[in-house]
């Protein structure tokens, strides 16, 4: 294996880790504060599936990677411009319509990206797929119930999933874009081509929002950089909280 | 397989028998199915196999935690534990016995089979206390990742649901 090669599995490993530890940590954020009890349970359950995904993609990039560096070196000690997540997780949580809308469009991706990475020539990541797309299915049936039921209910719940759609659209089309360095892993089979993902995705999409009552929203110039390290401002403030303990006490562990 | 291996695998097995789930304590890891094989390795020491619920289940630390107290007290102290992601946990690993203390429990055990990759056919529940299929689900997410909260509509008590998966 090049080093080239080598760098570009872990890049792209790293990149599963992150959408699943950055949308973990936001939708942590609702803990307590959600609209009720068991959107609170639910939300904080969606969270922490994800957070172990990325235990589960994080720990395995690190072992690839061989410089000695597990899943909590790769979530706590790194910079914001070394994270590889999409400009979609990172978004601020907004109203619980801006939140559920994200999950949706969060979940139908990611499942459809695990089906397929299930049946990678890389065992590993085809394991953790396998078993991850179980739980996600899960989530992307608790975020299209719910869509649904905003979209289909007062003027006031319309209103507000309507807007969340518009807020997140920008960022759907980075979910779907390739990296150039990924070519290799493709021929490989051992990453899944993303592109190939989009049109399922409009059709899961396109029957919530038809149920839902909502359009989809007009075609928007795609926001994108996540994937090569350039975020929002949004990511350092989150990661500036979630990375104190380990910034201020190195290593620190109990 | 020589008798010595066999009753190495014998002992481990009963000295983990009785951990129970430490979300769920009426029912055991056997029963729970997440123990998924014991083997004696070539040093004569053995290693047991287990995988996790959910990926991010909290529980997941404190099963092997127990696991390891349990050999340990058993003088099986050089028995590893190892975790395992393949084949993914399902609900259908729930024993018998196990769907029967989690009813006696007052959770309406997992269908089998049928509920997994059609989550969207999921039936009603049957409700633990008084055997109804009239439940509604409140949410999706319980108390715990493994569990859904529903309500009986005859006998109005709400209820866990182990989802399947
Ligand atoms: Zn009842």
């Amino acid at each position: 294996m090049s080093d080239q090669h080598l760098q570009a599995r872990v890049a792209s490993i790293i990149a599963l880790g992150d959408d699943a530890l950055v949308l973990g940590q936001r939708i942590g954020e609702w803990c307590g504060h959600a609209p009720t009890l068991e959107l609170d349970l639910s939300l904080a359950n969606l969270g922490l599936d994800l957070i172990g995904q990325a235990t589960l993609f994080l720990n395995y990039a690190g072992e690839l990677e061989g410089q000695g560096r597990n899943g909590d070196a790769l979530a706590f000690r790194r910079d914001v411009y070394d994270f590889r997540n999409c400009l979609l997780v990172e978004q601020p949580n907004g109203d619980f319509g801006r939140t559920i809308v994200r999950q949706l469009l969060f979940s139908a991706y990611q499942r459809l990206l695990f089906e397929s990475l299930a049946k990678s020539a890389d065992s590993r990541l085809a394991e953790i797929a396998a078993k991850a797309v179980k739980e996600v299915s899960y989530h992307e049936r608790l975020a299209a119930d719910w869509v649904v039921r905003l979209g289909d209910g007062t003027e006031e719940s319309h209103n507000r999933a309507k807007d969340g759609l518009a807020w997140n659209w920008r960022f759907v089309d980075e979910l779907f874009a390739v990296d150039p360095a990924e070519a290799e892993l493709l021929t490989a089979g051992l990453m899944v081509d993303r592109n190939a993902l989009r049109a399922p995705w409009d059709r899961i999409i396109g029957t919530v929002l038809s149920d839902a009552t909502l359009q989809i929203p007009p075609p928007v110039r795609g926001v994108v950089g996540g994937r090569t390290g350039r975020h929002s401002e949004h990511l350092g403030h989150m990661l500036s909280e979630m990375q104190f303990l380990q910034r201020a006490y190195p290593g620190a562990s109990w | 397989m020589n008798a010595m291996v066999i009753d190495r695998a014998d002992r481990i097995w009963a000295a983990i028998a009785d951990v129970p789930d430490p979300e769920i304590p009426a029912i055991t890891l056997l029963d729970l199915g997440v123990v998924r094989d014991v083997r004696v390795t070539s040093d004569g020491a053995g290693e047991i196999l287990i995988t996790p619920t959910y990926t991010g289940c909290p529980a997941t630390i404190a099963i092997h935690a127990m696991v390891r107290t349990a050999l340990d007290d058993a003088g099986l102290g050089d028995v590893q534990i190892r975790s395992i992601l393949s084949p993914p946990w399902t609900t259908d690993w729930i024993s018998d016995e196990g769907r029967a203390k989690l009813r006696a429990y007052g959770i309406a055990p997992p269908e089998r089979g049928d509920g997994r990759g059609s989550l969207k056919e999921e039936g009603p529940a049957v409700c633990p206390q008084c055997n109804s299929s009239n439940t509604v689900e409140i949410s999706r997410f319980g108390s715990t990742p493994c569990k859904a909260l529903w309500k009986c509509q005859d006998c109005s008590e709400p209820f866990d649901r182990f989802k399947c998966i």
